[in-house]
């Protein structure tokens, strides 16, 4: 039993840290910019299909890796110049609309290029097998997976806390005109702000993709989950974002794995059976409406 | 008179190609083929699709000698999209036959449709429960296996074996739930742990977790597609113990999974064909198959290839009078083709009554691993469901 949590609690950290850099990247651009941009799982999906492509055609997971990360990162910033920077303006449903169309034409786009089946993105040779973990053998990968979320966390405290340009994204966060105001080049932040999470969702979905299957349309249920743990976290908050993904992580796994025993405690087994899965899957959402009801503006809302 | 003759002979001549006109065959034979042909679950549609195109192939493009169209549409492996495909076969095609289906979900969005129509459908792989027992229709025909048989099987083969701490993981689906049902149903006692994730889940950690606790000694893994190629890597690398015999149904350990290599080496898998099955048309599809696409053929593709020889010899049986529904129906019914399994007959409620086997995944001679049959587990083995149908 003992092994079981600790497992669970490695697989909930595993899942919360890679939902952690999907949500940063997302939290950050509604807070600086105050843009909904729904296309931001697409980015997750296109990083993976990139580092796919990169790594099938040399045989290097780092490779592609290393190749992806700064292709996502250009591909969207030219978006950011080319389209999005004319919508910031406008109504949260124009955002909605426009980057809606996005997720379309990213997910019919690799269809088109890379046809319906998945790409092969494989673990890298050095991290295919398990690691002892104090008596627990546990995928290597996995743990590679943790360790590089749990980098860039800490990466994106110091770049936000201890840097000028974390100084302009929260200030920009907080209060944009005086920001303006300032003389800060508030464009060319956006800009850095918009292509940087696109590079954190893209990270994650190169490191997810030897987990689950480089796919069109992969970045859609990534985005759903991303934007609970916005919603749970605050919108706009990085902090915050970082809670809400442990909490989207651990409530998920433990929902999952522990529920159907629950209920297997006091109903029949055909009835634990159906119920207990449905609702383990449900939990998160359950969590999402229990947190919009007492704190409506999420655990640490960015502006106050 | 002379002139009498020939006005007469005129009119009956007319009266004969008139009656001959109405008597004569479609002209061509539609069949609307819907399978799954995207994203990670796609993999058995593209080998139902292969197979049912090799045996169009082999047959010249005719179905029982008349000219044969085949529609092939993407389910996208969504209900709704299944939905839409069939309509349009259906309404604007106006196929005779659909056939194709790899998930039971999709077909039970789609039957209901295609009863109405009086559109035959040939399943080519799901064959759920609901279709077996009391809904069975006149309309449906499995070419497959009703989905509780590879479960039943496997439960009948850890039954056999007497492990004391079974597991079962299956997604969470109406075919996931026959899986369990028929597995528990010869398995003959409780599992130690069962576990349901989601259809189309691809990331195993948490049911790994669970399994790796429950202290096993057997696991039976029924996970279609990508879920299966995805579970079976994660396994390995989550180091769980390789003392735990691994079973899983036979249309899963093929092509896809066998590329999973030394992972996959010594499973256990139970269905109702295999490649080494010893008879003639075995052999023929096998061989043409490996020529044609460069690769074993899967146990989905050799459905699919008996599901259009079926259909050929339905049709071929009544001249090619495809409009005549009672007539195709009861030819159909007659299973009077050979299939790659050996025998074939319908029980009462158009399922196979068909022999289960055992496979094993072994290394060949090349270094490729194959699956080679064990045992025969089931004998003529009939759907549990039989029983419930009323066929009108």
């Amino acid at each position: 039993m003992g092994n079981l949590i600790f497992e669970q609690v490695l697989n909930s950290l595993q899942f919360g840290v890679m939902l952690f850099l999907i949500a940063s990247g997302l939290t950050l651009i509604f807070g600086v910019m105050n843009f909904v941009n729904l296309a931001h799982g697409s980015f997750f999906m296109i990083g993976a299909y990139v580092a796919a492509v990169v790594a099938g055609a040399s045989g290097s997971f780092w490779l592609g890796l290393l190749v992806a990360l700064p292709v996502t990162a250009a591909l969207g910033f030219l978006l950011e110049w080319l389209v999005f920077r004319r919508l910031y303006k406008k109504d949260h449903m124009v955002h909605v609309l426009a980057t809606f169309a996005f997720i379309l034409i990213f997910n019919d786009g690799v269809r088109m290029i890379w046809g319906p089946q998945p790409l092969p993105l494989n673990m890298p040779p050095a991290f295919a097998g398990p690691v002892n973990l104090f008596g627990l053998p546990y995928s290597s990968y996995r743990l590679l997976v943790m360790a590089v979320g749990v980098v860039v966390a800490v990466a994106l405290y110091f770049l936000i806390n201890r840097t000028r340009i974390g100084m302009w994204v929260r200030a920009g966060a907080n209060n944009l005109e005086m920001v303006t105001a300032m003389g800060i080049n508030i464009r060319l932040l956006f800009r850095l702000v918009f292509s940087f999470g696109l590079l954190l969702a893209a990270l994650a979905g190169i490191m997810l993709g030897p987990l689950v299957a480089v796919q069109a349309g992969m970045g859609d249920d990534v985005l759903i989950l991303a934007f609970v743990v916005v919603v749970i976290g605050g919108i706009g908050s990085v902090p915050g974002a970082a809670i809400g993904a442990l909490i989207v992580g651990v409530v998920d796994t433990l929902g999952r794995s522990l529920l159907p025993q629950l209920f297997a405690l006091f109903l029949s087994a055909d009835a634990a059976a159906s119920v207990g899965p449905a609702l383990g899957s449900m939990m998160i959402y359950l969590v999402m409406i229990a947190v919009l009801f007492w704190r409506p503006s999420g655990l640490f809302p960015a502006r106050t | 008179m002379n002139r009498l003759t020939k006005v007469a002979g005129a009119v009956m001549m007319a009266m004969a190609t008139g009656a001959s006109l109405s008597a004569q065959a479609a002209d061509v034979v539609k069949v609307g083929f819907l399978t799954t042909l995207s994203g990670p679950a796609s993999a058995p549609g593209v080998d139902e699709r292969e197979g049912f195109m090799l045996a169009m192939k082999m047959l010249g493009n005719k179905l029982g000698g008349v000219p044969a169209e085949v529609i092939v549409v993407d389910d996208q492996f969504s209900p709704d999209a299944a939905k839409q495909g069939a309509d349009r076969l259906i309404k604007r095609e106006k196929v005779d036959i659909l056939s194709g289906f790899v998930y039971s979900n999709i077909l039970l969005a789609v039957a209901p449709a295609a009863f109405a129509s009086k559109t035959v459908v040939v399943s080519a792989n799901a064959g759920p429960a609901q279709l077996a027992g009391a809904g069975c229709n006149p309309y449906f025909f499995s070419a497959s296996y009703q989905n509780d048989a590879a479960h039943e099987a496997a439960g009948k083969l850890m039954a056999d074996k007497g492990y004391q701490r079974v597991a079962i993981i299956a997604p969470n689906y109406p075919a996931g739930k026959d899986a369990s049902a028929g597995f528990k149903r010869f398995l003959k006692k409780d599992p130690a742990l069962e576990l349901f994730p989601k259809l189309g889940q691809l990331d195993f950690a948490t049911e790994i977790a669970q399994l790796r606790a429950a202290n096993i000694d057997a696991l039976y893994f029924f996970l279609p597609g990508g879920m299966g190629v995805n579970f079976v890597k994660q396994y390995a690398a989550a180091g769980m113990d390789t003392k735990i015999v691994r079973v899983m149904p036979a249309y899963d350990a093929d092509q896809q999974m066998l590329s999973n290599g030394d992972l996959i080496a010594g499973v256990a898998n139970t269905g109702q064909w295999s490649a080494d099955l010893p008879n003639e048309q075995n052999r023929a599809f096998v061989a043409a198959y490996v020529k044609e696409y460069g690769h074993q053929p899967s146990m989905f593709a050799s459905q699919a290839y008996d599901a259009a020889m079926l259909i050929d010899s339905a049709v071929k049986a009544i001249g090619g009078k495809v409009e005549n529904r009672e007539a195709l129906i009861a030819a159909i019914k007659a299973a009077n083709f050979k299939s790659v399994r050996g025998g074939f007959k319908f029980a009462a409620n158009h399922f196979p009554i068909q022999n289960q086997y055992a496979r094993v995944v072994t290394k060949g001679a090349d270094g490729k691993y194959v699956n080679n049959m064990t045992q025969t587990l089931l004998p003529d083995h009939v759907d549990a469901y039989v029983g419930q149908c009323r066929m009108p």
